[in-house]
């Protein structure tokens, strides 16, 4: 799917599988017990982001522009190097699901076990993001104000001054 | 949006399921403590079942139900919310973002934190996520009439 991404040429159905392949990874971490991001996943991916998508399209134009034939030497090289580095790097990470990772020693159990006694919530997910982690939801949430303030000023309101 | 009022298909869908799917937002929103979800989601997919609405019975009709100059004003507002929890908790004696000291008992304030920073989350989320999307509704109208 990725590839077809990569090899259309009509950027709807460039959006269209994007979008398919955002509800696909949804499953996926469905199925990895990853609700929460699941959620995420689908609604952002899935939903708003194609319909955003579109909206540019209806805006641009939905075919791409003609590439000019040749292979491109050094962004060839730049991605394989990069994709290599980042296959190198995964060589060292523990097996999935690991319970002696790295990851799973520092604060996760501690987290696990009183985030509910400290919080009274049940959700971890939940208590961690918001409470533990208040400072980086905090952050998170003001990109996202940034990025609505960004696009009114870039774009415009979405009110018509002229009329 | 006069050829959209062909599509009775859609038009009926889109009028059965909105409900719902603010609904069902709400429900993620409030009930995020327990269940999967949170604020981010329920204010994700309350924008999204808005922009259903929108992109059904067109622009004008979502402008009467929510002005856009208000969702502005929403939109800072939830920002504001988790801010001003977070210095009320200073306010009482405890840190940024300190829930601990919002009620007598510390489980009770970190819950009662909790659900109005997810609120704050929420609501600028999906007012966030309904101004991008009028910002470019209103691009493309402005396109439409010049070319």
């Amino acid at each position: 799917m990725a590839v077809g991404i990569v090899r259309l040429d009509n950027l709807l159905a460039v959006v269209m599988l994007s979008g398919i392949y955002s509800l696909i990874s949804a499953s996926l971490f469905v199925t990895m017990d990853a609700v929460d991001v699941a959620f995420t996943e689908a609604s952002v991916g899935g939903g708003i982001a194609t319909v955003l998508m579109l909206a540019t399209l209806a805006l641009t134009g939905d075919t791409e522009k003609p590439g000019k034939g040749k292979l491109q030497i050094v962004p060839l090289a730049a991605v394989t190097i990069t994709g290599a580095l980042l296959i190198y790097g995964t060589l060292d990470m523990p097996s999935f699901g690991d319970p002696m990772a790295a990851i799973h020693q520092h604060v996760a159990p501690r987290y696990i076990e009183e985030a509910p006694k400290t919080t009274g919530i049940p959700n971890i997910v939940t208590s961690v993001l918001a409470s533990y982690r208040g400072y980086d939801t905090m952050g998170e949430l003001a990109v996202i104000f940034t990025a609505g303030i960004g696009v009114i000023l870039i774009l415009g309101s979405g009110r018509r001054r002229d009329d | 949006m006069p050829m959209i009022q062909r599509h009775s298909i859609l038009r009926v869908t889109t009028k059965l399921l909105t409900p719902f799917i603010l609904m069902f937002a709400l429900y993620v929103q409030f009930h995020g403590d327990f269940g999967p979800g949170g604020g981010f989601q329920a204010g994700v997919i309350f924008g999204a079942g808005f922009i259903l609405y929108a992109l059904i019975y067109g622009i004008e009709a979502a402008e009467k139900v929510a002005p856009p100059g208000i969702i502005r004003v929403v939109m800072t507002l939830g920002l504001l919310l988790y801010i001003g929890v977070g210095y009320f908790g200073m306010f009482l004696g405890g840190a940024f973002l300190d829930y601990n000291v919002l009620r007598q008992d510390p489980v009770q304030g970190q819950h009662l934190g909790i659900t109005l920073v997810e609120l704050g989350v929420g609501t600028t989320v999906a007012a966030t996520m309904i101004t991008i999307f009028f910002s470019f509704a209103g691009r493309m109208r402005r396109a439409g009439r010049s070319g």
